[in-house]
């Protein structure tokens, strides 16, 4: 298999809706998880993990998903792999509902969406030399050995790694930002046309993460890929990413393109999170935190607004309504606060969000 | 020279096993004076965090051999019995950690653990380590303090634990506060609070804390002084502003230029090539030479030796005089 495969599997028979439609839409998407409790094992309370959530990705474009831990990030991600099934919510994958009559299987989602997981160490086959894990895939889907550790080699080099050198090796045999390459050229041998990564370079060494993260670049421009990009890191987000969407507790708060975002954000909580970050100078130091106490506990989500509990500019219409984003339009920048709706009550209607820095 | 509470001379710490020797300090050397705080800045591996329990003589004893000086609040750490260790644990010295519900017994509650170590260390009943507890929660600004007492670890966030353990570590006043990337684990809006309360503890105390963080930013935040490790040394010391903003040893340049914060999208990130040497196999000079855009060949002829370009500043490159990393 040569080398050009690659770049002609990517100009695309499976393209189907043409540059225009999104690659995919989410509407609604939802997971509670129970939690049983009691001698009799009956649920007793449920964690909403991801409560009611729509966003699209259009094509060629990167999306980062930003928030604290338990915002449901990664639980996103999940669902968008039917790693875990939702509870409720549309899922179209270019035109296509997924795991819908006249829509795509699972299966074939799968193949076109892969997926990168943070802990490079616990996601690659301890006893299987990295070569045969990228060729893994490819033969569960019928390749055949040859043709598939040929492709493997290749893509080894995709990554920047001499495949005569690291091909046999085993994954305790390297580092872990050559583990985490391997896992990127393993997401790639199906060739996908959309890769999640979940926080795929938090775990890795700021030396170390620059490199991947300009192989990321690369692979996109080069391989015609859309992203979803995870992570709690704001730098990197920002670096990566074509629109920013802005998680809290299982809810979307704000979503929209990322110099928007993070020039004139919207939401409080958005405001807070920027303001959060370490000033990289020490003549300039945080005095004041932006917001106090810790994320609130997803299983007893406060009610209205899920921020109202720590925002500093909360009023009663806060806890009594919960905001709502109103339709995403993909270029549009749009926040669930009730700051943004003239009509809410709130005395701060209309008002623009001033940062500590 | 006593007028220094830490003096760590030549501290090296080798792991030794059957299969290979891990050195994962070699020849560290630093002073800290009274109410200062220093930031040990490094990547996984470099060390760090092995120079901060070499201090508390936290290692295992089998299998870790430790060679050079450390002498602290005038005391031979290296030379103490158990005893000794036991008593300057917790009062001179303490310790937080990343992540602190495996620093705390997950089957007691917290006011207890608190209460049981003030009441060994400083002879009082339990009562009163319940008292001092209490204390404790409220200047770590802990909401609700008498009731959280009553809590076990698992029931507390994870802000509220970390704040937990720093009111444990500071229940003996100690003079020095080793902090193992405290606020690594926790959220963004959380970090920042636990910074700002360590600053303000740090100054309300006057005790002097080693801080030792990956976050470049973090460092920036919090500490006067600034050591930079690689490979098991200290390439770079000098203040916080001179390191941050004036770095003179490559290693520091490329981890500054190739840290995330505001680039514009459409250029790629500058990079260090290559990754840290396996640390059973040091190269023979410097150990960042295989990664250095200004190598020549004379920096694998030895280690570098210190040399100070500007008072207070330390840096071990002999391309200190070369044209800056581009």
């Amino acid at each position: 298999m040569a080398m050009t495969d690659f770049a002609v599997a990517v100009d695309d028979a499976r393209d189907r809706g043409g540059p225009a439609q999104p690659l995919l839409t989410v509407n609604g998407l939802k997971k509670h998880f129970p939690i049983k409790g009691g001698i009799l094992g009956r649920t007793v309370a449920h964690v909403r993990a991801v409560d009611g959530i729509s966003f699209t990705v259009r094509k060629g474009e990167t999306l980062g998903i930003v928030g604290e831990s338990g915002c449901g990030k990664s639980t996103v991600a999940r669902l968008l792999m039917r790693l875990i099934r939702p509870d409720s919510g549309e899922q179209i994958f270019d035109g296509d509902p997924v795991g819908a009559p006249r829509g795509i299987t699972v299966a074939e989602m799968r193949r076109q969406v892969q997926m990168v997981f943070q802990d490079s160490s616990s996601s690659l086959n301890p006893r299987m030399p990295v070569q045969n894990s990228i060729a893994f895939g490819p033969m569960a889907f019928g390749e055949k050995q040859a043709d598939a550790i040929a492709m493997a080699r290749e893509l080894l080099v995709k990554v920047g790694l001499n495949p005569a050198l690291f091909g046999g090796r085993y994954p305790h045999e390297l580092s872990g930002g050559q583990k985490q390459r391997i896992n990127i050229a393993r997401a790639l041998a199906m060739k996908p046309r959309m890769v999640i990564l979940d926080e795929a370079v938090s775990a890795l060494d700021k030396s170390v993460e620059a490199q991947v993260l300009n192989l990321l670049q690369t692979l996109k421009r080069d391989l015609n890929l859309t992203y979803i990009f995870i992570s709690h890191d704001l730098g990197v987000v920002r670096w990566i990413s074509d629109r920013v969407m802005v998680m809290y507790l299982g809810e979307v708060v704000e979503i929209g393109p990322a110099d928007e975002i993070y020039r004139n954000p919207k939401h409080p909580y958005t405001r807070a999170l920027l303001d959060s970050k370490p000033a990289m100078d020490p003549d300039h130091r945080r005095e004041e935190a932006p917001v106090s106490g810790d994320p609130p506990n997803p299983i007893n989500p406060p009610s209205g607004c899920r921020f109202h509990t720590r925002c500093p500019f909360a009023e009663a219409v806060c806890s009594a309504k919960s905001p709502a984003i109103g339709m995403v339009e993909p270029h549009m920048h749009v926040a669930a606060c009730h700051m943004q709706d003239l009509s809410s009550g709130h005395t701060k209607a209309g008002m623009v969000l001033e940062g500590t820095h | 020279m006593s007028t220094n509470l830490v003096e760590v001379e030549d501290l090296s710490v080798n792991f030794v096993t059957r299969e290979s020797n891990v050195r994962a300090v070699n020849g560290v050397s630093f002073t800290m004076a009274p109410g200062e705080v220093m930031c040990m800045l490094g990547e996984s591996g470099s060390g760090k965090s092995v120079t901060m329990r070499a201090l508390m003589r936290l290692l295992p004893p089998k299998r870790s051999v430790i060679t050079g000086k450390i002498r602290v609040a005038g005391q031979d750490v290296l030379a103490m019995d158990e005893k000794a260790l036991r008593r300057m644990r917790g009062s001179t010295v303490s310790m937080i950690f990343q992540e602190p519900m495996t620093a705390f017994d997950p089957v007691a509650r917290v006011g207890d653990q608190i209460a049981e170590v003030v009441a060994l260390h400083r002879g009082v009943s339990h009562k009163e380590g319940r008292q001092r507890a209490l204390d404790l929660f409220d200047l770590v600004r802990i909401p609700s303090a008498q009731r959280r007492l009553d809590a076990y670890p698992h029931e507390l966030s994870g802000g509220l634990r970390q704040r937990a353990m720093i009111a444990l570590a500071l229940s003996c006043e100690p003079k020095l506060l080793l902090a193992d990337e405290p606020t690594t684990a926790l959220d963004a809006t959380v970090q920042i609070q636990v910074l700002i309360l360590l600053r303000r503890l740090q100054q309300e105390l006057g005790m002097s804390v080693i801080f030792v963080t990956h976050d470049l930013g973090v460092a920036a935040e919090i500490a006067d002084r600034v050591a930079v490790m690689y490979a098991g040394r200290v390439v770079e010391t000098g203040t916080v502003r001179d390191v941050l903003r004036n770095p003179q040893h490559p290693y520091t340049a490329g981890l500054l230029a190739s840290t995330v914060h505001d680039q514009p999208r459409d250029q790629e990130l500058k990079t260090i090539p290559g990754a840290p040497p396996d640390m059973r196999r040091l190269p023979p000079g410097c150990s960042f030479a295989p990664r250095c855009p200004k190598m020549i060949a004379e920096c694998n002829a030895g280690s570098p030796p210190p040399v100070s370009p500007a008072p207070g500043r330390i840096v071990r490159c002999i391309r200190t005089d070369a044209p800056a990393f581009a």
